[in-house]
């Protein structure tokens, strides 16, 4: 008896055979656990009298959705566009918001990052109230602050605020901007444009090889900058300047009803996406401000001192020193703020942006009512963005990171 | 004068010119209301060999920090190799060219290999071609004995290694004047040695240096002139046989009974 069960309790407090044990009943919970939410799920819509499917998507969806981007891209119309229009034009809108968002907030937190660890008082003072406040509030009610209380006290349907007289003006409805309209040639501007960038990048490799052979170091970018203003605007010119402006047209006379901007002149920003740009990158550029500073502090003061010694200028210290040091500690928590972004933009679904989220669970959804399939397609979205940005990062991430031992 | 080590008869001969490398005259400087340096005057000649020691906080880092201005000193003047040390930039970049400087922690850059670290300064700051950097950042990676680990990273290698390293890259610029900042005291006792023969043998070859250091065996063995700081001031200074075996004031005597005491 005894002798039994010390071989038992050998057995059982082996370590090997626990691992085996604990993995095999976590795959039967999870085999379970899937198997009855099919079945569920199954019987329910039977119950229901639905059955699952995506050819929903092909059927016309007939609704109207906000001239946006997407719109504009997928050239929707009520009557013949689809509902697989609609899930693209959600996709649309919501990766441009996203774009803006992550560029914009880049920029502001940088800025805001460096501006803190300044020694100047002002501007320390500035950013840390700036990310004090901006990262401790909510960010619905910030995108509720910029739609509700900033864009809507904008002047009415019928007036206009103009920034640039004629060209730029806002209003309730939206900020006013010329519409470029491409004439025949201006392609060529496209081209050399290309061109200017694929020049740039030989001029980079060139420089690097003569500094290697002579040791001659040759401003690259400031040659490069030069290079791409100023070969595509001599094509511009040279093709007649092959670009016309649709200006926003603004009435103010005429019939009440049809006075203010016009439809169909000029490029209009519905103010839901500069609400949620807005609220989006400046609540994130708080995040990447703190996530910049820790990373410029995480530089030891002895490497910028040891460059110093070595009579290396600050520019190139920066440049060769610090930044490639501060880049390795800044990227992680710098792709989640990006995959937060991209996350956070289904939060336009509050003012109506029509964003995927918007229209596609919003709308699209309550008329058509496949809540598995639609949920599933915009949880796809979502996770095949966010897998492709982490991918990326993690890509440059690996390119900076330091050997250890 | 009596000299001891073959090292310092073969540098007496070669530095018979007395071209002053560094001369400090009147400097004071302060860290907010701390006055750390007190009318410091020091003159250093080519080929000479100085130890600072003192206790912690007597102002000996922060001297020689003042010499490639990684610390501003607000009062006096100071010449390196002939060139005044000011707000002038373009001073500040020439005397940093001229001077290297070796850390108590190293400092190589982590991101980079010991050959790129090496490389660094020849190829932006002297605009050496990359070839020709390579031969320089070798030749002294021999001359630390370390040229197999040309394409490690610092995180791989020891302490002592890196600080070697750190050597060689300061020597890459081939400067008139080599500054050691405690450059032993982040190191294990065993690794120690390592760096001081590396350093001995540099000072055979003649080269300028001013040192930071507690490695009293070190300073009997090189030094021309050992210094003594206590509080801001240069205390005393002497040939090493005389600092040590007589020293003249009471403070110098308590600080080497302390330091020699164990």
């Amino acid at each position: 008896m005894n002798r039994k069960s010390n071989t038992f309790s050998k057995f059982a407090n082996d370590a090997n055979v626990r691992g085996v044990f604990f993995q095999v009943v976590l795959i039967a919970v999870l085999v379970f656990s899937f198997f009855w939410l099919t079945d569920n799920t199954l019987t329910n819509l039977s119950n229901q009298g639905k059955s699952l499917g995506f050819a929903f998507l092909s059927s016309t969806a007939g609704f109207q959705i906000s001239q946006t981007f997407g719109t504009w891209l997928f050239d929707y119309k009520v009557g013949t566009s689809t509902y697989l229009d609609v899930y693209f034009i959600g996709i649309a809108n919501t990766l441009l918001v996203a774009i803006l968002g992550i560029v914009a907030a880049t920029v502001i937190g940088f800025t805001l990052g460096i501006m803190r660890l300044s020694k100047n008082i002002v501007f320390r003072a500035f950013a840390t109230t700036y990310i004090e406040m901006l990262r401790n509030i909510p960010i619905l009610l910030q995108l509720f602050f910029w739609y509700f209380a900033v864009l809507r006290a904008l002047p009415g349907k019928r007036e206009k605020l103009e920034i640039i007289p004629d060209l730029i003006g806002v209003n309730i409805t939206g900020l006013y901007l010329p519409a470029p309209l491409p004439q025949e040639g201006f392609v060529y501007s496209v081209i050399a444009f290309a061109l200017a960038i694929l020049i740039t990048f030989g001029v980079s490799r060139y420089a690097k090889r003569v500094q290697a052979q002579t040791g001659k170091i040759t401003p690259v970018f400031l040659i490069g900058t030069a290079l791409i203003i100023v070969i595509p605007l001599i094509t511009f010119l040279a093709t007649n300047s092959p670009l016309d402006w649709n200006l926003p047209e603004f009435k103010d006379t005429g019939p009440m009803l049809r006075r203010g901007y016009q439809a169909g002149s000029g490029m209009i920003l519905v103010p839901e996406l500069i609400a949620v740009w807005l609220a989006l990158s400046l609540y994130t550029a708080a995040f990447i401000a703190e996530i910049v500073r820790a990373g410029i502090l995480a530089v030891s003061k002895g490497q910028t001192e040891a460059a110093s010694a070595l009579g290396i200028r600050p520019n190139f210290t920066l440049r060769l020193v610090v930044i490639p040091q501060a880049m390795r500690v800044i990227i992680p928590p710098l792709t989640s703020q990006y995959l937060n972004i991209t996350k956070n933009s289904s939060l336009a679904v509050a003012i109506a942006y029509p964003e995927l989220v918007s229209v596609f669970a919003g709308t699209a959804l309550n008329q058509v009512g496949k809540e598995i399939e639609m949920i599933f397609m915009m949880m796809m979205v979502y996770l095949t963005v966010s897998l492709i940005t982490a991918a990326f990062m993690n890509w440059y991430n690996s390119r900076v990171k330091l050997v250890e031992r | 004068m009596v000299k001891t080590s073959v090292a310092r008869k073969k540098n007496k001969k070669t530095s018979s010119d007395q071209t002053i490398v560094v001369s400090m005259e009147h400097v004071n400087k302060w860290f907010g209301q701390f006055h750390v340096l007190r009318d410091i005057n020091l003159r250093v000649v080519k080929g000479e060999r100085i130890v600072i020691c003192g206790p912690s906080g007597s102002g000996k880092s922060t001297l020689i920090r003042c010499l490639n201005r990684l610390e501003k000193h607000q009062d006096g003047d100071i010449n390196v190799h002939g060139i005044e040390l000011n707000n002038d930039v373009k001073n500040i970049d020439e005397i940093r060219r001229e001077v290297g400087m070796v850390f108590q922690h190293f400092n190589l850059f982590p991101h980079l290999s010991i050959l790129e670290n090496c490389m660094l300064a020849p190829i932006w700051v002297r605009k050496t071609p990359r070839a020709e950097a390579e031969e320089i950042a070798m030749h002294f990676l021999t001359r630390v004995k370390i040229p197999e680990q040309a394409l490690k990273y610092p995180g791989q290698l020891s302490g002592g290694q890196q600080q070697r390293v750190a050597i060689a890259r300061a020597l890459c610029m081939q400067p008139q004047l080599m500054l050691f900042d405690e450059p032993t005291s982040a190191l294990d006792p065993e690794m120690i040695k390592e760096v001081l023969d590396t350093m001995v043998e540099l000072a055979e070859d003649g080269m300028t240096m001013i040192c930071v250091t507690h490695e009293m065996g070190f300073a009997r063995k090189v030094a021309d002139r050992v210094i003594f700081m206590d509080e801001g001031q240069i205390i005393e200074q002497n040939e090493p046989e005389a600092f040590f075996n007589n020293p003249q004031s009471d403070r110098t005597k308590l600080f080497l009974s302390q330091i020699l005491g164990h």
